[in-house]
């Protein structure tokens, strides 16, 4: 990557380069040739700061977590929001919203949020309050499920990969069985088993189910590292294979662990809101986007924000992930960067 | 090669037949379907019960019943099928062949158009790299990526069908659209054709002023209620399918290919008017028929005139008369739109089923049904998977043309056609046939959910509906069909995988 070097600065005119003599390395210094070392680590995360998709999408979804749970609160904290997402209200103008921000001077009436900015739903209940608890149980949802399917792919992948033999036919052959299942089956057939034990198992449920595809990656990263030199150098001087495996091989995967984690989180949240709408994941009294999507999607002709809201929702945390991910591929592998012409 | 297959094949039985195992266990596990029955006040309940007990053995416990169910499904190798009965008591086995008549309809058309659709834009995208069209195509593929196929759905039925059908009660465009159109239609060409800034400025010229005439005169001529293809438009339409089939299989230097594909697509158009009375009200064999004889006079074309150049011109002339066929298709299909609006009272874009109820109509009315029915949750199904193809794509095509043969090939001074067609685009496709192999063999189960939000009778509906109540039996026939194709469909991608790149040994 031409692009990370650091230019090549004349000395003379550049006032920051270091006096000649003064430092170790002085004699590339002299000749204007500034090297500075960077560890693969501080490589990836330069790229990966660069990165302008990558980095908005991670602010919106920063915020849009804070939003979520900082507002109506979580776990028995009272957020800062009046509303709460439970208790039916008066309905006001049919709940229209009333948030407005189109500015005084194009004609609109100004930036206000009124009472109900995103609207009130059938039963007066606040629907910016529900939107948020929506977000809150998808947004955990996707994270659990992400780490759960994160640690078992990469506990079969690493077993399989590293021992060989029956060990990795018999959790391969496993591997196989699960992905012959389509996903969404599998997850209904689970959720519809445990969907009414609360989000949390459900998660947990789905995230057992998520992992195959990273199992398969990290296998085939141990399959071509365990051959490598260093490991065999490693293997050389006594390292027992707890240590091989912890300190030699996986941090070398940890790009694909981690942009697998992230998509994981992507497709988990889409799969949690098509449970939900297919009426096997979160269950009413809780409320998750999907849901919300999926109970009013025949108010869209009459009451159209029961319907935007939840819906714009999960795309900007599905969009922001999924551009995150991208980020991370960028930054751990940047082979197809730049076509040379 | 045959060892490998045969191996892969033992294997995957016992796979699948774990995975059925798993399914049945976790299905008639998840709840009793009874269960609904006993909470009701219902006088005859007891019989009910008793009904539904018989049906599903839900007497008999779970792993005998298993053993049961596999009994009679194992009877499908040797042509007697039992799947079991339903908890109506139907045979799943007849619903089963059904659904996925209805199924295969809605994706097989869904997912061919979005392979196409998405290897065409990604492989732009890669030529065009870090370009304007670049980024909003990356923008649009996440942003399909994210979206929830329910959701859209539903818009889609908003936008596209209720407001279509108002707009085509009096269709006309207004101005602004027009210029809108002309401008977004004239930035496209300007992205995809490149080059210095006159050749930008020319293709966005050339490419909005097209669109602004034709709009113009579609609505002029009031064409969008009395939709068809006009003699002169037949003529001009034939002759850029043949120029653009000879632009991909042969270079313009090659006269002798031109003019085979030029004297194709004039038969063509000499047949649309000589057939016209035999398809005023054909048969769908006949249509089938015609098309067999017209890619046959075409082969026959190209091998007649191709010269030199024999294979190419066969392949350009055959793909000209498959165009051209489509194109009389069209023009007919076209032609009776205000017949079928008429009937249809204005709904020509339906939002739910497979097809309008006790509807009756010449071949071509029932065919524009049909397609009615199909454009919604087929856009919504290409939509959804083409973002997956335009990415893998770009990404495969971007590694292509980072290797060392492109550079030689370059090298060697061969044109940049041959050199992205012949060395970049075959071998980027490599990648991709997996993809497309593994695609095909999981959307035989169906798009579950975009069946269920436009109400289409087939795979989905059907798991989704027995998962409810839960009945084993109806999930089990849906996994088993599912289950097959993704294993059969794997293996196929392996197969090809090591026949196209015979770096990869299969032992």
């Amino acid at each position: 990557m031409s692009t990370e070097e650091k230019v090549p600065t004349d000395k003379a005119v550049d006032p920051q380069a270091p006096a000649p003599g003064s430092a170790p390395g002085s004699a590339t210094a002299a000749q204007g040739l500034a090297i500075v070392a960077r560890t693969q680590g501080q490589l990836v995360r330069r790229r990966f700061f660069r990165h302008r998709a990558a980095m908005i999408s991670l602010t919106i979804l920063f915020l849009v977590i804070i939003l979520a749970y900082t507002s109506i609160g979580f776990a028995g904290i009272p957020g800062w929001w009046i509303w709460n997402y439970y208790t039916p209200g008066k309905v006001v103008n049919r709940g229209a919203p009333t948030l407005s921000l189109w500015p005084t001077f194009l004609g609109g009436s100004g930036f206000s949020i009124g009472e109900h900015p995103f609207g009130q739903d059938d039963l007066g209940r606040d629907y910016f309050a529900l939107t948020m608890r929506g977000a809150q149980i998808s947004i955990m949802i996707a994270f659990v499920v992400g780490i759960v399917s994160t640690l078992i792919g990469v506990t079969i992948g690493a077993l399989a990969g590293y021992y060989r033999g029956w060990v990795e036919s018999g959790l391969m052959r496993f591997t196989d069985v699960m992905i012959t299942i389509p996903i969404l089956v599998i997850a209904a057939v689970l959720g519809q088993k445990f969907g009414g034990a609360g989000p949390l198992v459900l998660a947990i449920v789905v995230g057992l189910v998520l992992w195959t595809g990273l199992a398969r990656l990290v296998r085939g990263e141990f399959l071509s590292l365990r051959e490598k030199e260093f490991v065999e150098a490693a293997r050389a001087l006594g390292a027992k294979p707890n240590r091989i495996i912890f300190k030699h091989i996986l941090p070398n995967t940890v790009g694909v662990i981690t942009v697998s984690a992230t998509l994981a989180i992507a497709s988990a949240i889409l799969l949690e809101t098509a449970l939900s709408y297919l009426g096997f994941g979160v269950r009413a009294p809780d409320t998750s986007l999907g849901l919300l999507v999926s109970t009013y999607q025949n108010a869209f002709a009459t009451r159209p924000w029961l319907f935007w809201w939840p819906g714009l929702f999960i795309i900007t945390i599905a969009l922001s992930v999924n551009f995150i991910g991208d980020g991370l591929r960028d930054a751990y592998d940047p082979r197809q960067n730049r076509v040379r012409a | 090669m045959l060892p490998f297959i045969v191996r892969r094949l033992f294997i995957s039985f016992f796979v699948l037949l774990s995975a059925t195992f798993i399914v049945y266990v976790l299905v008639a596990s998840a709840g009793d379907p009874r269960a609904a029955l006993q909470e009701s006040t219902d006088p005859g309940k007891a019989n009910k019960i008793a009904i539904l007990t018989r049906n599903l053995s839900l007497d008999v416990p779970v792993i005998p019943r298993y053993l049961a169910w596999l009994k009679g499904a194992l009877g499908c190798l040797i042509g007697q099928c039992d799947l079991g009965n339903t908890a109506t008591g139907a045979d799943v086995g007849s619903q089963l062949t059904t659904a996925m008549g209805s199924t295969l309809r809605l994706v097989l058309f869904a997912t061919v158009t979005a392979i196409v659709l998405g290897v065409t834009v990604g492989m732009i995208t890669a030529l065009r790299q870090y370009s304007g069209l670049d980024y909003s195509v990356t923008f649009l593929a996440f942003l399909f990526f994210s979206l929830p196929v329910f959701w859209i759905a539903v818009l889609m039925k908003q936008f596209l069908a209720i407001k279509f059908n108002e707009w085509l009660k009096s269709p006309s465009i207004s101005l602004a659209i027009t210029v809108v159109v002309a401008v977004l239609v004239g930035l496209a060409a300007m992205a995809i054709l490149g080059g210095d800034r006159r050749r930008k400025l020319l293709a966005f010229a050339g490419g909005a002023a097209a669109v602004a005439v034709i709009l113009t005169y579609l609505n002029l001529t009031d064409w969008f209620s009395e939709p068809g293809i006009g003699v002169v438009a037949m003529i001009v339409m034939s002759a850029i399918t043949a120029v653009a089939c000879t632009a991909l299989f042969a270079d313009f230097r090659v006269r002798t290919v031109l003019y085979a594909t030029l004297v194709t697509a004039l038969v063509g158009v000499i047949s649309y008017f000589a057939l016209d009375p035999i398809l005023a009200d054909p048969t769908l064999l006949l249509i089938l028929g015609l098309l067999v004889v017209a890619l046959v006079v075409g082969a026959s074309i190209g091998a007649g005139m191709g010269g030199l150049f024999r294979s190419q011109a066969i392949k350009a002339c055959m793909l000209t008369a498959f165009g051209c066929s489509a194109l009389v298709f069209s023009s007919h299909l076209l032609n009776a739109v205000p017949a079928y609006s008429a009937k249809v009272n204005g709904v020509v874009i339906a939002t739910i089923g497979s097809s309008t109820p006790n509807f009756t109509g010449n071949f071509w009315e029932t065919t524009l049904d049909q397609l009615g029915h199909l454009i919604l949750p087929t856009i919504a199904i290409v939509l959804i998977s083409l973002a997956a193809y335009t990415r893998y794509t770009r990404a495969s095509m971007l590694e292509v043309m980072n290797a060392d043969y492109i550079r030689t090939a370059r090298a060697k001074g061969l044109t940049e056609r041959t050199v992205v067609v012949r060395h970049g685009f075959r071998n980027a496709l490599i990648p991709i046939t997996t993809l497309m192999a593994i695609d095909f063999g999981s959307v035989i189960g169906g798009a579950i959910i975009t069946e269920t939000v436009f109400g289409w009778s087939g795979m989905g509906k059907l798991f989704n509906d027995a998962l409810k109540i839960p009945d084993p039996n109806a999930v089990m026939g849906f996994f088993l069909v599912t289950g097959t194709a993704i294993v059969i469909f794997n293996m196929i991608a392996d197969i090809a995988y090591g026949f196209l790149d015979p770096r990869i040994r299969l032992s």
